[in-house]
């Protein structure tokens, strides 16, 4: 239906946008046209320059050339200030919103009218209120938004973005912090507020959710814009081999595992958050070697500081942890390091990388005291460079440059930045945190391919992903996790009506 | 905020903007004097003049600058491991007492090269062990280090005065300070330096610690970027939470931070006590631990950028001196706002040309 409008008035207009970072061509010559009341998907490799595109269209970098034209006409977007004024809106994929504000204050802020608050804040609360029923966008405007579970942090966003009379909304990445259910339930707003006839631009991975929920898809490669199909006319399968230029393996092929003694076990282990909140309860478990135990469950069940506690980096309040059958004497991330763990942590930015560092920098993180890196007190900058650039090449990291900040890697590269380190250790147990969070098609395919194949050398592998699918492909174990306990285990063939009932705590 | 990641090269960002800055500061100290009824091109000639004009002149904007660098440092290597150490004022006092510990000792038996290396380490060890508190309570109790530095500044300071006052103080005199160093003591001028230049070095305490300086520049160079310890600093200091998972100890890296930190400060004291007054005085820091902080901030917490924000703040402070000399309208006050304007543009307002430049840069390559 939206199909036709969207032929008719294009609400967006790129003509010949093209972006340069120094030597990496971010945006070669991209022109779209996006129609008014469709959402549009975008798909790309990591690094495709998709975000670039979108910061363009956002007034957060200016292209060097090309036109920007908004319901027809062209406009200059200097700054967000004006993206906001030509009615665009943006839902960052790490969201801006004041920790301690409640949702009103966040949502007000910086478009609170007048000089004084009390006029403001009852319009505000009158407005958030329409916006509420108009598009299903239920939020307690009087909560503060640390409380609040992800996915709505993220409609916070999107009623920031409408508050401010945005037309048309961009997305980008938006459903990589989302639960399944999470994510549902942000489609059935985007519908809502498509059929309202607002134009919505999605930037995803998922190739999933662009045959669900977009009425076109453009692909880009390299900087470029390779194809545009509408959605119902094209396939999962010549998606995938237009973004990344070949045949692409959807589902992963690998063998019988072969375990092999118990590596890392788990006894009786409580983990309390900062608040002391109890997040992992009395939770016991083995993996052996040469077996990938997945832990499924829905974010916020305790995966996340089950990991920490294994990885050194939370102390647990009770239990143990036994490596090789020996008990680990203390939390500590380089002891543990030591005694061959590795672990690939579910937040990139905050842990797993220093983002102001460069590449290089990283790709010793956690094993800078090993001597191959440099004698004594000092660092061996060629021996780093050297082997920098060996991840880089084997793992195909883009742009291929060690002395490149990391931040300006685009997300998924820099994934594979600590996939790489991580993997390149060749430890005897592996600890992964969503492995492919924000990754493409293409790399989560090598990185499955790694993962399994250092289950095939006889490593321990323990995998956390929200992700089912992840969990179900890449498993021979499965253990489902909910508020805080294990709850049951299954064998990989277990099919995701029973998993999903025991994630949600219905059934053991 | 939009043009914050665009890259520029590299002497645009420490090049032109820094110079920029520059103007501007001077453009706003001239608007002051001229306010008050000067004429800002002379106070400039004035200012330049004292501060470069002569031989002495110069010796002792590279007296003062010494002293800088040192705090400099000190601030800078505190900095990398995302502490904010204002106590490296307290911390070069403090110092000054290892440093004339050493010259006291020593001065009768050894010449000046016997004592120097003695007095490097005492230095350094009495500023450190005055960092070491501060750096503890941070550390193990989590007490923010701006506040314990700035209160050690204080009991530093009494400290030293009781030192003076009551222990140190020669018999019969009235000045709070200790006997005169003999040479032995004491550390010599650099005037064959200055005559290399064909340049009499008069008065000016221009003295060797402005080599020890240059080697510290060296030394915290290597720390910071070919050391692991530099490695480990620089993580904790722009991811505390990276710095957790790669297992980089919080508390030895913060303590060990701190007393380098102190120890660079410490070293100030070598320059002026054993180089310039060859003795222990009151106050001899004289505010050059606050300078440290500006001076860091401008020279981007790097060696390099330290030198030359030390030798800006050494032609401020000696040219300073003079202008206010010439133009008694222009007091002693007035060089301190003269200077404030130059650490706002300089170092408080270092990314406002930024987005601009930026821009020109895009339209001047065509991009
Ligand atoms: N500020 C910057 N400085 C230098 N290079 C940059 C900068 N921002 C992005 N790049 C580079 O531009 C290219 C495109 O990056 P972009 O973030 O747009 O990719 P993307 O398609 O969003 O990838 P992903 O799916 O991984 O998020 C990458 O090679 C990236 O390294
Ligand atoms: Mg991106």
């Amino acid at each position: 239906m939206s199909l036709q409008s969207s032929a008719n008035e294009p609400a967006i207009e790129l003509v010949g946008i093209d972006k340069k970072f120094g030597a990496v061509h971010a945006n070669k010559n991209i022109n779209l046209s996006v129609g008014k009341g469709s959402i549009h998907g975008i798909i790309g490799e990591n690094g495709a320059g998709k975000s670039t595109l979108m910061s363009i269209l956002y007034g957060f970098y200016h292209a060097d050339e090309g036109e920007i034209r908004i319901q027809g006409k062209p406009v200059t977007i200097r700054d967000s200030q004006a993206a906001i004024a030509a009615g665009i809106g943006m839902v960052h994929q790490h969201f801006m919103l004041v920790e301690n504000f409640t949702v009103l204050e966040n949502v007000m802020l910086g478009a609170e009218g007048g000089q004084l608050l009390a006029k403001g804040v009852a319009g505000a609360r009158k407005e958030l209120k329409r916006l509420e029923k108009d598009y299903g966008l239920e939020v307690d405007p009087d909560a503060v938004i640390e409380e609040l579970p992800v996915g709505s942090q993220q409609r916070v966003e999107i009623l920031k973005a409408l508050y401010r009379g945005a037309e048309i909304l961009i997305l980008d990445e938006p459903t990589g912090v989302l639960t399944p259910a999470e994510a549902d339930h942000l489609f059935r707003i985007l519908q809502v507020l498509r059929d309202q006839g607002k134009t919505i631009i999605l930037i995803t991975h998922k190739l999933r959710e662009i045959m669900a929920i977009t009425d076109t898809v453009s692909v880009m490669r390299r900087g470029e814009m390779v194809a545009t199909r509408k959605t119902a006319e094209t396939t999962v399968a010549e998606l995938a081999e237009l973004m990344v230029g070949r045949r692409v393996l959807l589902r992963v092929e690998k063998g019988d595992a072969n375990p092999g003694p118990v590596l890392l076990s788990v006894k009786n282990l409580t983990v309390k958050d900062g608040r002391g909140v109890t997040m992992v309860d009395d939770v016991s478990f083995d993996v052996r070697a040469g077996e990938i135990v997945g832990i499924a469950g829905v974010a916020g069940n305790g995966q996340s500081e089950l990991l920490e506690a294994l990885a050194g980096i939370r102390k647990p309040v009770s239990g143990e942890i036994l490596i090789d059958g020996k008990p680990v004497e203390a939390a500590d991330p380089a002891l543990l390091r030591q005694l061959g763990l590795a672990h690939i942590p579910e937040d990139r930015h905050h842990m797993g990388l220093v983002l102001k560092f460069e590449e290089y920098e990283n790709s010793i993180l956690g094993y800078h005291h090993d001597p191959r890196y440099g004698h004594g007190a000092m660092l061996d900058l060629d021996a780093i460079r050297r082997q920098a650039e060996e991840q880089i090449e084997k793992y195909d990291i883009r742009p291929p440059n060690p002395r490149l900040k990391t931040a300006n890697f685009s997300g998924g590269n820099q994934q594979k930045i600590v996939v790489a380190r991580e993997i390149e250790r060749d430890p005897k147990m592996l600890l992964i945190g969503q492995p492919t969070r924000g990754v493409d098609i293409g790399a989560i395919e090598f990185i499955h391919r790694r993962i399994i194949e250092m289950r095939d050398a006889g490593k321990a592998v323990l995998l956390v992903s929200v992700e089912l699918d992840e969990i179900r492909s890449l498993s021979d174990r499965i253990l489902v996790m909910f508020a805080g306990k294990v709850v049951g285990e299954k064998s990989a063939d277990a099919d995701e009506q029973t998993l999903g009932l025991m994630m949600a705590g219905i059934a053991a | 905020m939009s043009t914050a990641s665009v890259p520029l090269p590299a002497w645009i960002n420490y090049g032109v903007i820094p110079l920029l800055n520059l103007i501007l500061a001077f453009f706003f100290s001239g608007l002051v004097v001229w306010a008050i009824g000067e004429n800002p091109f002379e106070a400039l000639n004035f200012l330049i003049q004292g501060a470069l004009g002569r031989g002495d002149a110069i010796g002792f904007t590279l007296f003062y600058a010494t002293s800088f660098i040192f705090t400099g440092l000190s601030v800078a290597v505190a900095f990398h491991a995302g502490l904010f150490n204002i106590g490296s004022e307290g911390q070069a006092y403090v110092g000054g007492l290892g440093a004339a510990l050493v010259a006291l000792s020593l001065d009768h038996y050894v010449p000046w090269y016997v004592t120097m290396p003695f007095a490097v380490i005492g230095a350094a060890l009495f500023g450190a062990a005055w960092a070491f508190i501060p750096a503890w309570l941070q550390a193990k109790r989590g007490s923010h280090i701006v506040i314990t530095t700035i209160m050690f500044n204080f009991i530093g300071a009494a400290l030293m005065v009781y030192l003076l006052v009551n222990v140190f103080i020669v018999p019969g005199k009235m000045a709070p300070e200790t006997r005169t160093f003999l040479a032995g003591g004491q550390l010599p001028k650099l005037d064959w330096l200055m005559a290399l230049f064909g340049m009499k070095l008069g008065p000016a305490p221009f003295n060797v610690s402005f080599i020890i300086a240059l080697v510290m520049c060296y030394l915290v160079w290597l720390l910071i970027w070919r050391t692991k310890l530099g490695y480990e600093m620089r993580t904790l200091g722009v991811s505390p939470t990276a710095a957790i998972y790669a297992g980089i100890p919080y508390v030895r890296t913060v303590i060990i931070a701190m007393l380098i930190s102190g120890g660079l400060a410490g070293m100030m004291s070598l320059n002026a006590v054993m180089g310039a007054s060859a003795r222990l005085q009151v106050e001899f820091v004289a505010g050059a631990g606050f300078v440290g902080i500006a001076v860091s901030l401008m020279g981007r917490s790097h060696p390099v950028g330290i030198i030359f924000a030390a030798l800006l703040f050494g032609i401020l402070y000696q040219g300073g001196a003079d202008l206010s000399f010439e133009m008694p309208n222009i007091t002693r006050d007035m060089i301190v706002v003269i200077q404030g304007l130059v650490i706002f543009f300089a170092g408080a307002l270092e990314y406002m040309l930024r987005p601009a430049m930026v821009r020109l840069y895009q339209t001047a390559t065509g991009k």
